[in-house]
C-alpha cells in the first residue's frame, strides 16, 4: 500500500479516530507518522486552496478593499472615502432599477419557466416516437454559447430588416416601430424571451434526469389503482420530483441575479436603462466609468444579495430535502 | 489573429500566476543576445493599415540593428480594454496610443507616460498647434500622428435621389433635407445611440456651436456647466430629434459593428447621412464585401450652424490619436515614435488612407477627395474642440454620455444632462 493510498482513504472517512487507528495498524507506521499524515494532506490539499485563494478569494477582498476608495483603475489606491461609494450606489436611480431587472427576471424565471420546463419534461417522459430526437432538439439551445446564441437573437430582432419582424408583418400585425429591442417598455421582456429559449432546456434535462429517478413501481400501482394519467403526474410524479424542482429554482435564482452576457449582447443595459442588471451597471461603472470604486461596491452589494437569498433558500427551502436524506 | 487571442489568454493566465511565481520574463527591454525588444500596440487591425505598420517596423528594425518590434494589432475596443488592464498593472506596452485630455493627465500624474518634450523637440515643431492636446503644463508626453474632425458623411447617390443640390449649412435647412430625403422614402440618418458616443457627439456640436469658444475651454478645467449654453445644446438636440431622422431601433444600434450598425448602415446604403468621425471611411470599407464601403458615392459637409449660437460655425468638434511611450520603455521606442511621425511613415499613413496625418509633410499624400475636405475643415478651423468624454475623462465624460442617450431616448430633459455632469464632476473634486 502507498502512502497517496493510505492519505486518500483517511481523508475520505468520515468517522475519524476509530478507523485511524485501524488504519495505521494495518500501515504499521511508526511513531511521528501524524505528522506525516498532515504533510501529506498539506500537500494535496495545497494546490486547490492556492488557486482558490488567488482565483476567489483575493479577487473579493480586493473588491471589497476597492470600495471604500476613490481610484481610477490605476496608481496608488490611496484616497479612502469610507462609505460614499456605496451610498452613491444604493442611491443611484439606475442601479435600483437594476436590481428590480434582476428580481424581476428572477421571479419571471420561476413563474414561467418552471411551469413551462415541468409540462414539457412530463411530456417528453410518454414513451413516444422520435423521443430522443426530441429531447435533443430541446436541450439545442442550452449547448450554444451565450455569445453566439445572443448575437443570433440580436439579428432577428432588428427592426424592420430582421427575420422575426418580417414575419410579423407578413401575417398582417405591425412590429414595434423602435423594434422590440429598441423600445424601452418591451426591452426586457424580450430579453426574458430569449433567456427562456435559452435556458428552458436545461430545467427540462434535469426534470428529465429527476423524473427517471421516480419508481417505475409507483406509476404501474397507481395505474393499477385506476388513476388517469393526469392523476399519476399530479400525485405522484411532481411531488417526488420536489427535490430536482428546488435545485433547479436555486440555480435559476442565482444564475438570474448575476445576468449579465444575454443583456450586454442584446441591449447594452438600453434603451434608457430598461434592461440594466447589477452585473451590467458594475462594467459600466468600472471599465466605462473608471469608477472601480463605485464598481467595487455594487460588486459588494450584489455579492451580499446573492449570498443572502442563497443563505435563505438554503435554511428553508433546500433543507427539507437534505434532512430527508439523512 | 487566432494565435493572438491564445497568447492574450496565456497574457491573463499569467498575470494570475504570477501572484505566485514568476510567469517567464515580462520585462519588454533587454533581451538576452544584447536585442531590445519594444513592444508596440495599435489598432490598425485591418487592411492596408496592418501590413503597412508591420513594413514600417521591418523598416526600422533593419536600419537599426539589435532591436526588435513586437506589433500587436487589435480592434480599437479591445485595445482601449487591454490598455485599461495594462494599466492597472502597471505593465505597459513600450509604445501605444493616448487620446489626450482628461484620460493622459491621469496617466501623467500616475507616472506612467514619459516626457517627450527634449528627445523630440523637431518633431513637436513639426507638428505644431495639434500637438497641443497632449501638453500638460507644457510638457509634450505624446505625439499626434493623426488628427481628425467629426462631421456628416453621406450618400451623394441617395442626396441627389431626394432632389438635395447642396449640403446644408445650417439646423433649419438641414432639418427641410430630412423631410425631403423621408418624403423620398429614405431613413434619413443612423446613428449608433447603443453605444452611447455616437449619440452623444451630436450633443458636443450642438455645445460647440450653441456655446463661445471660450466657456467651453474653461469648462474643461473648472468643470463648471452652469452657462446657459449648455441646456440649449440639449434643446437643439431635442429639436432635431423632433424631426424624427434616425434609423428604426437605434437606442440599441451599434457604432460600428456589421452591416446593421451605424455604420453598416450608410456604407449599404440604407440611410442617407451618418454622423461621424474621419475614421468613416476605412470603417465603411470594413463592413461591405467589395471592400470599398461608399465609394464615389461618399459625401462630407461639416455639422451645419445652430440659429443663434455662440460658437463659431467653422469650429469643429475632433480628437486625435497620438503615440505615446511608457514611463520604463527602452530608448529606441522614442526613435521608433519620431520614426513613425517622419515625413516617409506620415506619408506612407495617408496614401493608405489610415487616418488625417498630422506632419503638414503629408497633407498632398491624402488621396481620397472626401478625406481632402475632412483635413482642409480641420486645418481651417479656428478651434478644434477635443470630445467632450475625452477631454473631461472617462467618470465625468461617462456620465455625460449616459444622460444623453437617455435624452435621444426622451427620458432626460436637456437640464438632467447638463445636472448629471456637473453631478459627477462635483464628485471628482
Amino acid at each position: 500500500m502507498t502512502d497517496e493510498d493510505v492519505a486518500l482513504s483517511t481523508t475520505s472517512t468520515p468517522l475519524g479516530g476509530a478507523t485511524r487507528r485501524d488504519q495505521r495498524r494495518v500501515a504499521s507506521r511508526p511513531l511521528g507518522s501524524g505528522w506525516r499524515q498532515r504533510l501529506e494532506i498539506a500537500f494535496f490539499v495545497t494546490p486547490a486552496l492556492a488557486l482558490m485563494a488567488v482565483f476567489v478569494v483575493w479577487p473579493i477582498v480586493s473588491a471589497v478593499r476597492m470600495s471604500f476608495y476613490r481610484w481610477k483603475g490605476f496608481g496608488p489606491m490611496d484616497d479612502f472615502i469610507g462609505i460614499d461609494n456605496y451610498r452613491y450606489v444604493l442611491s443611484d436611480d439606475v442601479f435600483t432599477g437594476a436590481v428590480t431587472h434582476n428580481f424581476i427576471i428572477v421571479f419571471a424565471s420561476i413563474l414561467i419557466q418552471l411551469p413551462l420546463g415541468l409540462a414539457v419534461a412530463l411530456l417528453l417522459n410518454r414513451r413516444i416516437h422520435g423521443q430522443g430526437l426530441l429531447r435533443t432538439i430541446v436541450f439545442v439551445p442550452y449547448v450554444l454559447a451565450e455569445v453566439i446564441a445572443g448575437v443570433v437573437w440580436y439579428q432577428l430582432l432588428q427592426p424592420e430588416s430582421g427575420v422575426i419582424d418580417g414575419l410579423i408583418s407578413a401575417v398582417g400585425l405591425t412590429p414595434p416601430e423602435q423594434g422590440f429591442l429598441g423600445t424601452p417598455g418591451l426591452a426586457l421582456g424580450t430579453v426574458f424571451v430569449v433567456l427562456t429559449w435559452k435556458y428552458l432546456g436545461l430545467a427540462i434535462l434535469l426534470f428529465l434526469a429527476g423524473l427517471q429517478g421516480v419508481p417505475h413501481d409507483l406509476f404501474e400501482a397507481a395505474q393499477l389503482d385506476g388513476a388517469s394519467w393526469w392523476q399519476v403526474q399530479r400525485r405522484i410524479a411532481i411531488p417526488l420530483l420536489g427535490p430536482t424542482i428546488r435545485t433547479w429554482c436555486f440555480l435559476s435564482m442565482i444564475g438570474s441575479l448575476q445576468l449579465f452576457d444575454m443583456v450586454w449582447i442584446l441591449t447594452g443595459g438600453g434603451p434608457a436603462n430598461a434592461t440594466t442588471t447589477m452585473a451590467t451597471y458594475l462594467i459600466n461603472q468600472g471599465t466605462g466609468r473608471h469608477n472601480y470604486g463605485i464598481a467595487g461596491a455594487a460588486s459588494v452589494i450584489l455579492f451580499v444579495i446573492g449570498f443572502l437569498m442563497a443563505l435563505i433558500y438554503q435554511v428553508f427551502v433546500l433543507r427539507r430535502d437534505t434532512t430527508v436524506e439523512r | 489573429m487566432r494565435s493572438k487571442s491564445r497568447s492574450a489568454a496565456l497574457a491573463v493566465l499569467c498575470a494570475g500566476v504570477l501572484a505566485f511565481a514568476a510567469c517567464g520574463s515580462d520585462d519588454s527591454s533587454e533581451g538576452s543576445g544584447g536585442t531590445t525588444t519594444i513592444t508596440w500596440w495599435h489598432n490598425s487591425n485591418n487592411e492596408p493599415g496592418m501590413g503597412y505598420y508591420e513594413q514600417v517596423a521591418k523598416d526600422f528594425e533593419s536600419d537599426h540593428p539589435g532591436v526588435k518590434i513586437e506589433i500587436s494589432a487589435m480592434a480599437h475596443e479591445d485595445m482601449v480594454d487591454k490598455l485599461d488592464a495594462a494599466f492597472q498593472s502597471g505593465d505597459i506596452p513600450d509604445i501605444y496610443m493616448e487620446r489626450g485630455g482628461g484620460e493622459l493627465a491621469d496617466h501623467v500624474d500616475a507616472g506612467m507616460v514619459r516626457d517627450l518634450s527634449d528627445d523630440a523637440s523637431d518633431e513637436i515643431d513639426k507638428i505644431g498647434g495639434s500637438v497641443g492636446g497632449w501638453q500638460i503644463d507644457g510638457k509634450t508626453y505624446a505625439l499626434p500622428f493623426s488628427l481628425g474632425v467629426v462631421g456628416v458623411w453621406y450618400n451623394t447617390e441617395l442626396f441627389d435621389q431626394a432632389g438635395i443640390t447642396a449640403p446644408p449649412t445650417t439646423m433649419d435647412e438641414w432639418y427641410d433635407d430630412i423631410a425631403k430625403i423621408k418624403d423620398a422614402g429614405i431613413t434619413p440618418i443612423s446613428v449608433g445611440a447603443g453605444d452611447k458616443w455616437p449619440a452623444a457627439h451630436y450633443w458636443y456640436y450642438t455645445a460647440l456651436r450653441s456655446c463661445p469658444e471660450d466657456v467651453l475651454k474653461d469648462a474643461v478645467t473648472s468643470l463648471d456647466f452652469s452657462d446657459p449654453c449648455f441646456v440649449k445644446a440639449g434643446e437643439v438636440v431635442e429639436d432635431l430629434l423632433a424631426t424624427d431622422p434616425f434609423n428604426k431601433g437605434f437606442l440599441t444600434t451599434k457604432a460600428q459593428e456589421g452591416a446593421t450598425s451605424a455604420s453598416g448602415l450608410l456604407a449599404t446604403g440604407k440611410v442617407a447621412m451618418e454622423m461621424q468621425g474621419h475614421w468613416e471611411p476605412g470603417v465603411m470599407q470594413g463592413l461591405t464585401d467589395d471592400g470599398k464601403g461608399l465609394g464615389e458615392k461618399t459625401g462630407w459637409f461639416p455639422f451645419p450652424a445652430v440659429e443663434d449660437g455662440q460658437g463659431d460655425p467653422a469650429d469643429a468638434l475632433g480628437g486625435g490619436d497620438a503615440w505615446a511611450v511608457s514611463e520604463d520603455a527602452p530608448d529606441e521606442a522614442v526613435d521608433f515614435v519620431k520614426y513613425l511621425l517622419s515625413d516617409k511613415v506620415q506619408q506612407g499613413f495617408a496614401s493608405n488612407d489610415m487616418g488625417l496625418p498630422t506632419n503638414p509633410a503629408a497633407n498632398d499624400s491624402v488621396s481620397d477627395s472626401a478625406l481632402a475636405g475632412v483635413l482642409k475643415a480641420r486645418d481651417d478651423a479656428p478651434f478644434v474642440q477635443l470630445y467632450f468624454d475625452t477631454a473631461f475623462g472617462a467618470s465625468v465624460g461617462g456620465a455625460m454620455n449616459d444622460e444623453i442617450a437617455l435624452l435621444f431616448a426622451g427620458d432626460a430633459s436637456p437640464q438632467d444632462v447638463v445636472d448629471a455632469t456637473q453631478q459627477a464632476a462635483d464628485a471628482e473634486q
